[in-house]
């Protein structure tokens, strides 16, 4: 497990080495001059010429990737924004708790019902339960996620008053978001659960375990629903980065202040090292994620750290 | 010899038996039906939208600004008077055209390079693998929103976009899929008759990776519309006046007390095309895959 554990982290790095690459890459090629950005038509080529001097922006790409790496390691320096002049990490550390925040209750909200709906699905197949459960996923799987946002304003804000259509402060506020971007992984993690559950409900220990005598929820918990978890994880896992994505339509729509809106923000104003920096910081969490996903993996399954 | 003969006859009398299999499980699967036709009326409305369409996408009529649905108007008009019902059936175009454009460019790029990758395997796999473990480390809708931060907004980078970040997904199936064909014999047939490899790779290979490949295409495009609206949801793919779902969604979010008319039917738009591309998707993954069939 030791072993397994040190070759994921190693991986972890690797991934962040590439991702820094490719996101210093984007900030290099993209066109427009920073000097212009920062100084405004109106200055002079002296004065822009200065602050590329004092940007670095006249050394080669690999000197200036250095840089980047070496200010990212040593001073968790990610750059500094075009437009406020404040360092990127600290414009992005003071949204990026509401983002994960509204990810978090999103997905235990998806993971919570999700495999609750999956499980009974698979248990009544072609019951009239299991017909409305994946019905209403393939639905749910359908529809864009601002979408739900906005019929959600419109449902229990606009038409019966129920919640605030704006803000992220108080639970009350925090409940429209969570559940408009909850319902597109929540399908996903139902229909998983559902499909893995009804490959391993057929199999000849489930039988057995039922000769045995076991009770009929023991049976489907322990035996059925712990042997169709790996997939699920690989949803749960794969839906995170989804729904930190998602999340950007939720702040736009509710002006919940997050790094999707900051990114977004920063995009139209031709921000660059703050574009970067949320896609970068974005790629991280996600990363991290697929590692935790993968302790769970064999946390679940001990045959895959052997291996 | 004669029961060599006799062998490649069955063979071919069973894979024609396959076919048919697999078109008649499509036909018996209602959903995966009804999501055809669905999709088959996207396509009318798309190639027929100037017949169809009672008013053009960006005429605007000031008198009539905020109308309620109605006969004249059948999902009502927006802020500039322009009939919604109209833009919706325009929008089909947009919608459509970039999640087929999309995939295509995906499926090209992609198909090849895991063929390539698949076929010659050790370090040219490696390396083709390589980078596509590289584009899969940042998330699919923020590998498009980089990509459009760098190229600018419009329909032609928006299409770019949303391709290139979902190369990775074709590329791993057709790899997967040129790795368990490449040994059988009509491969080694085609090597020893002295065809080249690009030949080999177009003519032989590809084309046997079509079943696995046709299922991640239809929920592709699926994918790739979604994607698409996104972007132009936040102001980042096809700019306005143009009549894309999205965008319209956009401009409706800002009327939503009193005029949610404007909210239900772009949202109606998309939502209806995914769905009918995802039920194909799934009638096609049941009917070519029994095994996933429950």
């Amino acid at each position: 497990m030791s072993k397994y554990l040190v070759k994921r982290i190693g991986y972890l790095f690797v991934t962040i080495a590439i991702v820094s690459f490719i996101v210093f890459m984007m900030l290099f090629f993209t066109p427009g001059d920073p000097a212009t950005l920062i100084l405004g038509n109106m200055s002079t080529e002296e004065a822009r010429e200065a602050m590329r001097e004092q940007l670095g922006l006249n050394s080669p790409f690999l000197v200036q990737y250095f840089n980047f790496v070496k200010d990212l390691v040593l001073h968790q320096d990610l750059g500094t924004s075009y437009i406020t002049q404040r360092p990127v990490l600290q414009e992005i550390l003071e949204v990026v708790p509401n983002t994960l925040i509204l990810s978090f209750v999103a997905i235990v909200i998806a993971v919570v019902f999700g495999v609750a709906l999956g499980i009974i699905s698979a248990v009544r197949q072609y019951s009239l339960i299991d017909a409305i459960v994946t019905v209403f996923a393939m639905i749910g799987i359908s529809a864009p996620i601002f979408w739900y946002g906005l019929l959600m304003i419109l449902l229990f804000s606009v038409q019966l008053g129920w919640f605030p259509p704006s803000g992220f402060d108080t639970p009350s506020q925090m409940f429209l978001p969570c559940l408009a971007l909850g319902i597109q992984s929540m399908s996903m993690i139902a229909r998983m659960t559902r499909s893995s559950m009804l490959e391993i409900i057929r199999m000849d220990f489930v039988k057995m375990a039922r000769a045995k005598g076991q009770k009929e929820v023991w049976v489907i918990l322990s035996h059925v629903f712990r042997n169709a978890l790996i997939p699920v994880i690989t949803v749960i896992g794969l839906q995170f980065g989804m729904l930190l994505c998602g999340a950007l339509f939720l702040e736009v729509i509710f002006s919940i202040p997050g790094l999707g809106r900051l990114m977004i923000e920063s995009i139209k104003m031709r921000d660059y090292p703050v574009v970067m920096g949320g896609v970068f910081f974005m790629s991280l969490c996600v990363t991290i994620v697929n590692l935790i996903t993968d302790i769970c993996y064999a946390l679940v399954d001990p045959k895959i750290a052997k291996s | 010899m004669n029961k060599n003969k006799k062998d490649t006859k069955t063979k071919v009398t069973k894979s024609r038996g396959q076919f048919a299999i697999v078109l008649l499980s499509f036909k018996r699967n209602k959903l995966a039906m009804a999501g055809l036709i669905i999709l088959f009326i996207l396509f009318l409305t798309a190639i027929f939208a100037p017949f169809i369409a009672p008013y053009g996408f960006d005429t605007t009529d000031y008198d009539n600004t905020f109308q309620q649905p109605s006969a004249e108007h059948l999902f009502g008009t927006d802020e500039f008077g322009r009939d919604i019902f109209s833009r919706v059936v325009y929008g089909s175009r947009l919608s459509l055209s970039v999640g087929f454009i999309a995939v295509a460019i995906s499926v090209v790029i992609g198909g090849t390079l895991g063929a390539i990758a698949g076929f010659y395997q050790k370090q040219i796999d490696n390396l083709i693998m390589r980078f596509m473990d590289i584009l899969l480390a940042i998330p699919q809708f923020l590998l498009a929103i980089s990509i459009v931060a760098v190229l600018g907004p419009g329909l032609f980078n928006l299409m770019i976009a949303v391709g290139i970040s979902s190369i990775p997904r074709y590329a791993r199936i057709v790899r997967a899929t040129t790795m368990t064909i490449k040994g059988e014999e009509y491969i080694e047939a085609a090597v020893a008759s002295g065809t080249n490899d690009t030949g080999i790779i177009f003519k032989h290979i590809l084309p046997n990776c079509m079943a696995p490949l046709i299922v991640q295409i239809s929920l592709g495009i699926a994918d790739a519309i979604l994607m698409a609206a996104g972007l132009s949801f936040i102001g980042l793919g096809i700019q306005p006046p143009a009549p894309e779902w999205g965008a319209m969604l956009s401009g409706g979010r800002n009327y939503i007390r009193g005029w949610a008319y404007m909210t239900y039917f772009p949202g109606l738009a998309i939502f209806f095309t995914t769905l009918s591309l995802n039920l194909v998707g799934d009638g096609l993954r049941d009917a070519l895959d029994p095994k996933l069939k429950n």
